[in-house]
Parts: C-alpha cells; structure tokens; sequence
C-alpha cells in the first residue's frame, strides 16, 4: 500500500498538468469573411440508418400498421450526435441477426394477402411460379424507395432471379418475392445511407453529390426520412441540381409538416434523449418515475421546441426561458403544479415565482443529468456546456483522490454546494469544478427527478451561480445567461449542419458557418426554420471532397476543451 | 431455478420441435464432434470441443482483501474471495498485474479493461481499439456452431459490452434473458438429440437468397473511401456469420449429452438495482450454460456490473462507483463498508456462474473442465483509480488447457500475459501480443500447462 500511494503522488502532479494544459487551450482559428465559394466541402460518410429512421421508411414505404418486430443494434454518440455516430459504425453479427429477423418480419406482413393487393403493383400469372415480370416491378418499384435510388441492371436482376429460384424451392410466388424483399432490406444501400459522387460540372475538378444522394442528404436532414416521390422525381429529372429546384423542393418539404419529424429528431439527437432508454432512478425513493414519467419528460420538450420554433415561429434563444410548456396530470404531479387535462397534453404557463423557466429546467434536462438517488450540479453543468454550448468540459484527471468529498453524511456539509465547495478546494479539482459547478448549483432547486425543492437535508439551497462572467441567483437568471450566451446559438448552428453532413464541419465549414450562417441566423431573429433553409439551399451543404483526399483530415477542432475562465 | 432442477428436468419434451416429415438429409453432417460411429464424444474418450468465455466487473476489488496470503496450490481466501470456496479448486486467482498507459492520458473505468483484454491502450476513447481476445479466440473455437459468440450484460444497457472487435465496433450485449431465450432456444432451435432431422426449406430457401446480396458486393462498394470501405467489410464479415448460422441450421446437429433446453425465463425487469442485476445475471448463467452444452456456442463474455460499476442497492442514493470514490474508509477496518459489499455480491456471482458450469456432468467430467472463464475487472483500487494489482481470476481448465487451484502473484507484470495465456490455452498460434509496456511474449507457464 504505501508504495502505491507514493506513486499515486507523482501520478497526480502529472495529470494535473495534464488538466490545466488542456484546460487552458484556446481557440486560435478566428478569421473573417469566408465567402461560400471559398469553402472546399467535406468527405461523405457513409451512415447506418438510425432506429428512427428504420422505423419511418417502412412506414412510408408499406404504411404504419407493419410491425417491426425486433431490435437494434446500439446506435453510438461521436461529437456530441447520434447522427455523427452513425457515420462510425457497421453491423456486427448479432446486429445482422436482428436486421434479417425484422426484414422477415416486414415483408411477410407487406406480402400478406390483404396487404400484397395494395402494396403489390401486378398480379403473377401463376401464384405457385415465378413471374419475372411482376416480380422485377415490384422490386423496382419499392426497391427504389427503399435504397432511396433506383437500383441498378445488375442489383435488379440479382433480386428477381432470387424470388424466381425461392419460389421455385418453395413453390409459391408470394414466398419468393417475400425472401428477395427482405434480403434487400438486410443489404448495405438500405441499412446504410451510401452517398455518391460525381463530378461538378460547375466547378472543374471537384466533387459533388449525384442528384439522388443529394436528395437523400435533404431529406434525412429536414424530415429524418428517406426522400418522397416528389423529391425522388426531383433527383430524376435534375431540379436538384439547380439553384432553383434546390430552393423549390426546400420550400416545399419546410412546410410540409413532416418538418416536424425532423426537427423533433435533431432535437432529440442533441439533447440526448436516446439516454432516457436506460436512465434509471431508485424507485424506492422515487415511486413516480416510471417508464411513463420517461415518456413524457422528452415529450414535453419536444413539443416545447416544435411549438416555439415551428409553430410560433420564435426565437430559438427562448427557449431557455419560454415559461410556456407543455404537460401531462402525470409530468404535473412531478413538477407539483395542477394540469387540467384528465388524460393527454395540456398547455401550461409556469408563474415566474415558481421557479422554472426554459427548458434546462424541464425533467428532461435535470433528471437526465442527475445520479440515480441524488442530483449532480456537475453532471448538469457539464451537459450544459457540451450540449448546448458545443464546449468540452475536460475529463477528471484518472487518479484523482475524493477523500475530501467523501463524507456525505458529514452534519456540517448538508448541500451539493456545501460539499462541493469543500471538494473545490483541492487545486487539482478546482480547475475544471469552475466550469461546470456555477451552472448546476443554479437548477439545485430540482431534485434527481425535476421535483421543486427549497432545501436540502433542511438547509436552504443557494441557487447563485455564474456563466462566463454573468451572475445570476436562479435558474431563470441562467436560463437568461444561456440567451444571451453567443455560444448557445453558434453551438446550434454547428450541430445542426454536422447532423446534416454526418460529420463534424471542416475547418473552412466551420468559418463559413461562423462568417455567414451564423450572421444570417442572427440576422433573422435565431429563426430554424430560416437557418435549416440557409444550409439546406447553401452548396456548401452539396460538396463533397474525393474519397480519401488530403484535405478531409483538416477538422475544426469545434470541441475544443474549455478554458478555465479566471474572473 | 438452479441448475441442478435444470438437469432433473433434461429430459423435458420438446414441443414443435420435429414439425414436418422427417426426411434423409443430403447435406453432410457436421462430423468434428462425432467420432466415426456418430456418437456424441462424451460417451468415448475423445476430447469434448473447447469453451471460452470473458466475465467483467467495475470498480475492482478491495487491495489486501482478495489476493491470497500463500503462492501456488491451496491457496487461502481472504474476505473479498470467500465465495469461491465451493469451487476453488477450478479456480485461479491472478494477482499484482498491471496495466501500462506509457504517458496516454488514462481513461477513468477504461483503459484497465482495455488493456487486459485488448493488449492495447488506445489514445481516444473508442477509437483505435484492438480485437479483444475473446474475439481473437472466437476465431480460432468460434467456427463450429451456430453463434460464433454470445454477450450479454445484467446491467440493462446493451451498450454494457467488454467485446471489442477492433476499430469502434462492439458486440452489443443482451439485456434481456427472455430475448436471449428465444435467440437461442426459440422456433430455429434444433435439438441435437432429436431423434429426426428435417431440415427447412424455407431456410434452405433463405440462405440461397441472401447470397444474392454478396453477389452484388461489387454495385455496393462503389465510391467508398478506405473507411467506410472498412466498416462495410465488418458487414459483410457479420453477413458471412449469419450464412453459416442458416448452414448450421441446415445439417442435423450432432448429439449432445449435457444439452437440456432450459425453461423460458420469461420477461424480467433490467435496470441498474444490484438486486436485479444479479437475478438476470443467474438466468444469464445458465442460458449460457446450456447454449454451450448443446453446442449453440463456444464463446460468451458476461458483464455483471459495467465499467463505471453504476449498480445500486435499492432504496440508496449512491451507485457502487460514487461509493468506491466517495465513502469515507472506516478507521477500524481500514475500508469503504458499504462499497465493499459490492465485491462480495460479484465475487459471489463469479463464483455462481463457474458453479453452473460445474453443475453440467458430461461423461466423466463437467462442462466447466472444458470451458476456461477469464475473470477481470478494470482497476485495482477504485478509489483513486490504480491499474495496479487488477483482481482476476480464472474457472475451468479449458480441456486440460490450464492448471487449477492456483494462485499467482505477478510483481507489476503487464496484465496482457494473461490476456496472453488465455489466448495460447485455447491454441492462438500467438508468441507475442499487446502494445508499448503492454507487449510480452511470457505467457503464465504455472497455470499453461
């Protein structure tokens, strides 16, 4: 043991240089006036359609009462988005089983007697023997909507000679072409959105996207959907490859209300609300957090964002202050507030002496961010830097030693703060508490389950804190910070294009989204609907740099760590 | 239900099993389990096929609280261990190695793990990780039954995986007994001591159909950079696995002494409560139990409790891991209560699932003696986060692959020679492996036999 200790010593002097080297890095890339000719464009990557997006293509494609009827892989989180993550991953062998036992699934319901005469386009002239004809239209026909491009000679020849061959072993028409579709949808052009590239006319020796690719990269970005006929036909006949075909399908899908899918889906992706599948709270201490509570939680958020960014059309700063919100009887006994509805959503006005203003202080934000039995300012200041203002808050140094925390039964340290302000007097740990700390203690006011508090263990709660220089004595006050913060609508722009691209922006990206996007964003009022059409109609959103070239490598380091900001 | 309810019901009728006309099979048999007369190894003198498997804790074990005072046979077992006491004769306990980070920031709760199991600390989390071994081994064992491998986790998160196949993939983990269940037991089940074997045109029909989708591997690959290139060859990996799932499906399967098809465990809750976790974990042990002794697979990893070790008593406000961090040491017994009774719960549950595996007599011996279980956890002491003396263990001898009953003391040897040995007991053709200081060639000659 005590050779062990000591080395535990020298190990913590290093770290700590470590933490304070990377708290203190600054960002260095300031520059202005990037023009949108000037920026290169990025790699395409190559992305595993996401849970949601499976589930909406079947949908679109055989209608919403085919069940699914299995389970996905993991989908995984890379700069800050599920989006960006799907660029990351493959399918792993249990992952492959579960594809081929939902396609099963899938087209054994679509090619069900009282599905195939709506879904099927023809009739087979034999219902015991293969018809390459009806097989290869209805193969083309839902392949096309499927791999969200029409397939290719070869790839349809494959599919109808393996219906033939099925349904010749197994003697029924319907089994066969059931067997080829669901091997279509374990194939790579459905499980993955392959996106290709040709070269641009327009602009001699560089790459863009091929009109179906592009319409895929518009559709999955302002609908989370593969694209519909329109926008297909739109690929087909070249409109995406004008200015203005480009502006005409933008317009049209802004305001279709499958707008609404879509943003619900970046938002949800961003916030993080795929870790309520596995958020789990002590049911003994708290007997109201159920699997409903979860439901609703992200619900609630979620219709607060599409009624304030779409619906009203707002600001998206307001959000971190809107009083307006949307609540169940269930979500209104957690926050102890009355909700008229007997069952279904109501429309709710928090007062402004009840404490909660914007979303951070929604169950969502405070009981995500929390420990299972208790709360964690520094889990929530944390999540509030990385997710909503794009700062990484740098790791706790590996060996670092928490006896000064320890004793949480301690009579003498009764609040987060109170225990906190003890931990914060270690140099090594001060450093990095000072980005995360001054913001959470600020929502202590919501226990581990978004529940109203004054005090606790008896003590009153001090709600004071601070952002970037900003005081503030409440979570509305943060709220109000995080408005007027530069950072929270920079931080969207970027997400909401690396969500878009699948990647996070390149260095020119990135100053083109700071010089112009952002300016434009502000410009309008922090409008999304006007930003996601900016970037939806921009090139910039189209180019694509070769496989493998040299200038795919120059990332903007956007998740900087953060600096230890002295005041 | 224990195991030893389980094989007195082994002989439980087997409902919609034989459905169709038993007809004679054109395709061969898979004839590596069976001796030239077609029966089942166990009966004749021959070797039973090998097994491995990976069990992963968090958050370590107390140091001075396992590792036992005495080197070699007849070891004592101090308190952390005491729960291995019914089967420490198949048991190995490895103690004093370490894992290296040479100057790469140390990933709290990951790089230990990673370095046991992958030989290889990676600079970033998820990127640049090596194949762990249970993969390397899957490799070589994994080829001869219909599930290459199989993970699960009792923590509820499917994320909850010690599987690493190299580069960011992983191989998510089972949360759900049930679901586990029906993947293996389930409607594509055979059993190989049915008496007929009808093999299924509709899968015969499948498997001819999904080779329709290698046929267009060419269309598929256009235009893909050297990385997704890669992840596409991981699917197409993961494709080729499955087709020789349906091929397995579609030979009669040899016959299996031990193999019982084990009662559906039904829907359980999963979630982080210890209490849970561990009930899951017991079904977990002896599904798994029984997918090896019908040869459904050679390879599993376990994870009881995840890296962080985020598992929590009822009613309490702090998970295992806030505990080991932040719970004062008590002055008499020089540790952290009530994080310490979170090792004995999972030294506990090592022990049960080792005990299942001793609880399936085949022939003379049992499904443990030709099984080896690699146990580890990712850190020595939890509370400042060492990778110094990382408790692990093994069970079984692996076919007379290992020595039993053992413990070994290592003076700060990089812990990748057990990831080594292990390797090498289940004939890796393997000298050197691992990374930096993690890099040996010096595999644990007191336990390899």
């Amino acid at each position: 043991m005590s050779v062990m200790r000591t080395t535990s010593k020298v190990l913590a002097a290093g770290v700590l240089t470590a933490a304070l080297a990377a708290c203190s890095q600054t960002d260095t890339s300031m520059q202005s006036g990037v023009s949108e000719a000037d920026v290169a464009g990025g790699p395409v990557v190559m992305r595993r359609i996401t849970e949601g997006q499976y589930e909406r293509i079947v949908a679109q494609v055989f209608g919403n009462t085919i069940e699914l009827g299995g389970r996905f892989e993991p989908d995984v989180r890379a700069g800050g988005l599920l989006e960006v993550g799907a660029g990351r991953v493959s399918v792993t062998p249990s992952g492959f089983e579960q594809y081929d036992l939902m396609a099963r699934n899938i087209a054994s319901q679509v090619l069900e007697e009282k599905n195939r005469r709506i879904l099927l386009p023809c009739t087979p002239a034999a219902a015991d023997a293969p018809d390459d004809a009806c097989a290869s239209e209805f193969l083309a026909k839902v392949g096309r909507l499927l791999y969200r491009r029409p397939l290719t000679q070869n790839e349809l020849a494959i599919q109808v000679n393996k219906a033939a061959e099925a349904t010749g072993a197994l003697g029924d028409f319907y089994d066969g072409l059931e067997l080829s579709l669901a091997s279509m949808m374990v194939s790579p052009p459905f499980l993955f959105r392959q996106e290709i590239m040709e070269p641009d006319p327009d602009r001699r020796g560089q790459m863009r996207l091929d009109a179906y690719s592009k319409a895929s990269r518009l559709s999955f970005f302002l609908w989370d959907a593969a694209p519909d006929p329109l926008l297909l036909q739109a690929a087909e006949n070249g409109e995406l490859h004008t200015k203005a075909g480009v502006q005409r399908q933008v317009d049209r899908m802004l305001a279709s209300p499958r707008l609404k899918d879509g943003v619900r889906a970046f938002f949800a992706d961003m916030l993080e609300f795929d870790t309520f599948e596995t958020l789990s709270k002590d049911t003994t201490l708290y007997p109201k957090f159920t699997f409903r509570v979860v439901e609703d939680a992200s619900e609630q958020t979620l219709r607060t964002i599409v009624n304030h960014l779409l619906t009203e059309d707002g600001d998206y700063r307001e959000l971190f202050t809107t009083q307006r919100t949307y609540l169940t009887p269930l979500l209104g006994s957690l926050y102890r507030v009355p909700v008229a509805t007997p069952d279904g959503w109501a429309e709710y006005h928090f007062n402004a002496d009840d404490g909660h203003a914007g979303i951070l202080t929604h169950l969502s934000f405070v009981a995500l961010h929390s420990h299972p039995g208790r709360t964690s300012p520094t889990l929530r200041g944390k999540a509030l830097r990385e997710i909503l203002l794009c700062q990484k808050v740098p790791d706790p140094p590996g060996n670092v030693d928490f006896n000064i925390v320890q004793d949480t039964a301690n009579p003498n340290f009764k609040t987060a703060r109170q225990r906190l302000d003890a931990h914060a007097t270690e140099p090594m740990c001060v450093g990095c508490h000072k980005i995360t700390d001054p913001l959470g203690l600020a929502l202590e006011n919501f226990n581990t389950i978004g529940g109203y508090r004054n005090t606790e263990n008896g003590a009153d709660i001090d709600t004071s804190g601070e952002l970037d220089g900003v005081k503030f004595g409440d979570a509305s006050g943060l709220g109000q910070a995080v408005h007027d913060n530069p950072a929270a609508t920079s931080c969207l722009v970027n997400r909401i294009y690396a969500y878009g691209v699948g990647r996070e922006a390149t260095k020119s990206e990135s100053e083109w989204l700071k010089d112009q996007v952002s300016a434009r964003f502000q410009a309008d009022g922090f409008k999304l609907p006007r930003l996601m059409r900016d970037i939806a109609t921009s090139e910039t959103f189209y180019r694509v740099l070769p496989p493998d070239s040299e200038g795919q490598m120059a990332f903007a380091s956007g998740n900087a760590p953060m600096q230890v900001v002295e005041k | 239900m224990s195991a030893v309810n389980m094989l007195a019901n082994r002989r439980r009728v087997l409902r919609g099993m034989m459905g169709g006309t038993a007809i004679s099979v054109g395709l061969p048999f898979l004839n590596c389990f069976l001796n030239e007369n077609g029966t089942a190894l166990a009966a004749t003198n021959q070797k039973m096929p090998t097994c491995f498997g990976t069990w992963f804790w968090g958050c370590g074990l107390n140091p001075g609280r396992w590792e036992p005072n005495t080197l070699g046979p007849d070891y004592d077992l101090p308190p952390e261990v005491v729960s291995l006491e019914p089967i420490k004769s198949k048991v190995n306990i490895l103690s004093g190695f370490k894992v290296f980070t040479d100057g790469k920031a140390q990933q709290p709760h990951h790089t230990g793990n990673l370095g046991l199991l992958t030989g290889h600390v990676s600079k970033n989390a998820g990127q640049d990780v090596s194949p762990s071994v249970d993969n390397i081994i899957a490799d070589v064992i994994g080829n001869g039954t219909r599930f290459k491998s199989i993970e699960v986790t009792s923590t509820g998160n499917a994320r909850h995986t010690q599987s690493y196949r190299g580069g960011s993939v992983v191989n998510p983990a089972e949360v759900s007994p049930a679901a586990l269940y029906t993947r293996i037991f389930g409607d594509e089940f055979q059993d190989p001591n049915a008496a007929e074997f009808t093999p299924d045109p509709k899968v015969m029909a499948r498997r001819s159909v999904l080779s329709g989708v290698n046929e267009q591997r060419r269309d598929f690959e256009r235009h893909l950079g050297a990385e997704d290139k890669e992840r596409l060859d991981e699917y197409f990996t993961s494709l080729r696995q499955f087709e020789q799932q349906l091929d397995f499906q579609l030979q009669k399967p040899p016959p299996a002494e031990a193999c019982v098809i084990p009662e559906n465990p039904g829907e359980t809750p999963y979630s982080l409560d210890i209490e849970e976790a561990t009930a899951n974990h017991k079904l977990f042990a002896e599904l798994l139990a029984y997918a090896l002794a019908c040869n459904q697979t050679r390879v599993f990893n376990v994870v009881f409790t995840d890296e962080q070790s985020t598992v929590r008593r009822p009613g309490t406000t702090t998970t295992h891991h806030i505990l080991t961090h932040e719970e004062a040491v008590d002055e008499d017994t020089g540790y952290q209560p009530m994080a310490t009774w979170f090792s004995y719960r999972i030294v506990e549950q090592f022990s049960h699932m080792a005990q299942v595996l001793d609880g399936i007599r085949e022939g003379d011996g049992t499904l443990l003696d030709r099984t080896l279980v690699f146990g580890l956890s990712e850190t020595g002491f939890a509370k400042v986060h060492s990778l110094e003396n990382i408790p692990m263990f093994t069970a079984g001898s692996g076919n007379g692959a290992v020595r039993t009953g053992l413990h070994v003391s290592a003076k700060g040897d990089p812990g990748s020679r057990v990831g080594l040995t292990m390797q090498q007991a289940m004939g890796v053709p393997v000298t050197t492996w691992g990374t930096d200081s993690l890099q040996t060639s010096k595999a644990i000659t007191e336990i390899l036999v």
